[in-house]
């Protein structure tokens, strides 16, 4: 029975978008409350699942070989430790809460069955990576996601701007899984096995066993990760993204797909020396500060949180690269939960304003929306690393870990800290408070309770997700040892102060700072201040550091050189050297001896002795 | 002054040069035709010349066979030319280019 629970916890979802899929189709009510009951089912057995087993590692991992090629062995497990018991119930627990919002949100969508379908299968698909116990079905799951992913940005697909970021978002993934399937087959030739378990003890017992390919093969694998968690260069799919419904953002951009390359990090982190280790915390930093800067400046609600999302993700990679996976897990747990309150949130506001996306456009939603604004405010706080909500706690970790790593870094985080209260406080500043600034927000009015519920929901665990003991859970998985934690909740919250106080002190500098800057500039502001004082600066933010512009250059630029040299080589090597060459000689040598026929009998005569003469000559004559 | 074999192949190698020329310089198909008897009774010269210092008459076999095919050839070949002459009214060899394609 409790062997069987994880692999019915993986295939309810699966189930319910087969048999939305084959079956119930036209019934859209029907769909969605499958698919509603697939993920509120699997999250009750992850529940009951932990209840039975606890948090202890399963030693016997259930295996079924799927694929077996010469010495390759894949199997078809589950691996089923801290790790993935927390991001099992974050998946299904946060996937619930978007789940039942979506059936509000998308009450009014005809293709809400085809839209539920392809929200089942991504759940598949993600507890297929938290669940995968080898290399090979993690990269199967991967895809997956990519591919559910695609099926869901681009939901909307008859508009352009939908497909095309479902395109793009598809198209970067494969650069990131390109670099990451190398480093998988880079793993297996070094040693002989995709087995987490099996690679872990391996390493433990020789930590040079992959050699000088360690440093390539890390990177390899992060390439994997920068994709599909968007980290710097790979970045510019999420924001776009943000073309797909608004619960598909709160789903697969803040929560779950983007946590996935985190995760996957966290996984393998054994595998990483310290030169990866250090290149992929010099990438998160940089992501976290780029995300920031170009954060202030968005007005469009849903790329403000987008941007925020890639900045906080920018710290989980940090994280990891400072040596500290289980800070940059706990930050995933607590930034899942209320960044996905932060994507309903602004779903609900955009549903309420008629998909008004423009935060300049609202305003003097706070006592229209209480339950939204007052969510969102929780979010925010818990963002901006407010004492005493789990953002706090979790931002402090990493703070810490930068602090004894990397002061460099750790400088960078504060100033990201900073930034990321002021933008936040920006958009609560504008969008909830101030006058109303169009009609629309006038007339605003709080949206149903099946989009407002979730909300609620979403917001217990955002304020008090420091408090559950979630990181000594992660600290226990990657073996840290840490001193016994304060019973208290009161201690618990002064913790960080005793434990590291420049960390702390820093961040809660750096928070009020932000917010200060945000209340001085934004209050009942109606038009934003700030490019007056930073032109040039401001210009840039707006406009993402022209990366979008960049890469849409050089990768024009590259294949039109590319098409124009082949075009060459097709040109004059093939058809002309090749082609036309061939031809030509052949031709010459038939206009040539053509000459020799010329149907006089005399020159046959006279080349016939002529030749006989030659023989005659080359037989006697030496 | 004794007369050798090499006196007699030389008059037939001239004969035959001489038949030669005959037959690549000469435009008249008749000349040529005579040129190419001509050659024959070079080769027929040789042919003798070698049997009587050889002492040996397969030579003077060979040069009956010879005038004998000679003469069914002249006959067939006459009957070509007049045939060819009736239907191009030429002789000419510049004129009969027909192999050209």
């Amino acid at each position: 029975m409790k062997e069987a629970l994880p692999w019915l916890i993986l295939f309810l979802p699966l189930l319910s978008a087969v048999v939305i899929t084959l079956f119930t189709k036209k019934d859209r009510e029907l769909s969605a409350k499958l698919s509603i009951g697939a993920i509120v089912g699997s999250f009750a057995l992850s529940m009951l699942f932990i209840a039975l087993a606890g948090w202890e590692p399963i030693k016997q991992e259930s295996l079924v070989t799927w694929l077996g090629v010469g010495e390759l062995q894949v199997d078809f497990g589950l691996r089923l430790d801290a790790l993935s018991l927390l991001m099992l119930l974050i998946v299904t627990g946060v996937g619930s809460a978007i789940h039942i919002y979506s059936y509000g949100y998308m009450h009014e969508d005809r293709s809400m069955s085809r839209y539920f379908a392809s929200l089942s299968l991504f759940t598949f698909s993600m507890l297929g990576i938290v669940l995968a116990n080898n290399f090979i079905q993690m990269f199967i799951f991967w895809e997956l996601v990519g591919v559910s992913s695609y099926l869901l940005i681009g939901f909307w697909h008859e508009r352009p701007a939908a497909a095309d970021a479902c395109k793009k978002a598809f198209l970067t993934n494969r650069l990131g899984d390109f670099g990451f399937l190398i480093g998988i087959l880079l793993v297996w030739s070094a040693l002989g096995s995709l087995k987490f378990s099996v690679l872990e003890i391996e390493l433990a017992k020789n930590p040079d066993a992959l050699g000088t390919l360690a440093t390539a093969a890390g990177l390899l694998i992060f390439c994997g990760a920068m994709g599909k968690s968007a980290q710097f260069p790979l970045h510019v799919w999420l924001p776009d993204a943000m073309e797909g419904p608004t619960p598909v953002s709160a789903l697969i951009h803040a929560a779950t797909m983007v946590a996935a390359g985190v995760y996957m990090l966290c996984r393998v982190f054994f595998l990483l020396n310290a030169p990866a280790l250090a290149v992929i915390g010099w990438i998160g930093g940089i992501t976290a500060l780029l995300a920031a800067l170009i954060a202030v400046q968005q007005n469009d609600i849903k790329r403000i949180l987008a941007y925020s999302t890639l900045s906080q993700l920018g710290y989980m990679v940090m994280a990891v690269g400072v040596h500290a996976p289980s800070a940059a897990m706990y930050h995933l747990t607590t930034h899942a939960f209320f960044k996905a309150m932060l994507f309903l949130g602004a779903g609900s506001v955009i549903h309420a304003l008629h998909h008004e996306q423009n935060i300049w456009n609202m305003g003097a939603l706070k006592s229209k929306m209480p339950i939204t604004f007052w969510t969102f405010l929780l979010g925010t706080l818990a963002l901006s690393g407010v004492p005493p909500f789990s953002g706090f706690f979790s931002k402090d970790e990493i703070l810490v870990a930068a602090s004894h790593q990397n002061g460099v870094l750790f400088a960078l985080g504060v100033l990201v800290a900073a930034l990321t209260s002021f933008y936040m406080f920006r958009l609560i500043f504008v969008a909830f408070l101030g006058p109303a600034k169009s009609p629309a927000a006038g007339h605003a009015h709080e949206s149903p309770r099946v989009m407002t519920l979730p909300l609620v929901a979403l917001a217990v665990p955002t304020v008090l997700a420091g408090f559950w003991g979630i990181e000594n859970l992660y600290g226990k998985q990657f073996g840290l040892v840490e001193e016994a934690h304060p019973s208290s909740w009161f201690n618990h919250l002064f913790e960080p102060f005793n434990h590291a106080p420049l960390a702390a002190l820093a961040g809660l500098g750096a928070l009020v700072f932000g917010l200060s800057a945000a209340w001085h500039l934004y209050r009942n502001a109606t038009r934003d201040r700030l490019p007056e004082t930073f032109g040039v600066l401001t210009r840039v933010m707006q406009n993402r550091f022209y990366f979008d512009e960049f890469y849409a250059t050089l990768i024009a630029n590259t294949q039109d050189l590319a098409a124009k040299a082949a075009d060459a080589f097709d040109r004059w090597i093939i058809a002309g050297l090749l082609i036309k060459g061939a031809h030509g000689t052949i031709e010459l040598f038939g206009r040539a001896l053509r000459l020799m026929q010329t149907g006089n009998l005399q020159t046959y005569t006279f080349l016939f002795v002529a030749g006989v003469a030659l023989v005659l000559f080359y037989v006697f004559g030496r | 002054m004794h007369v050798g074999l090499e006196h007699y192949l030389l008059v037939s190698a001239l004969l035959f040069c001489i038949g030669l020329l005959g037959v690549i310089a000469r435009r008249n198909l008749l000349i040529i035709y005579m040129s190419l008897e001509l050659m024959l009774n070079a080769a027929n010269l040789a042919f003798v010349a070698f049997s009587r210092f050889n002492n040996n008459l397969n030579g003077q076999v060979m040069v009956f066979f010879i005038i004998t095919v000679a003469a069914a050839e002249v006959a067939v070949g006459l009957a070509l030319i007049v045939a060819l002459y009736r239907r191009r009214q030429t002789a000419h060899v510049e004129d009969l280019t027909t192999m050209k394609l």
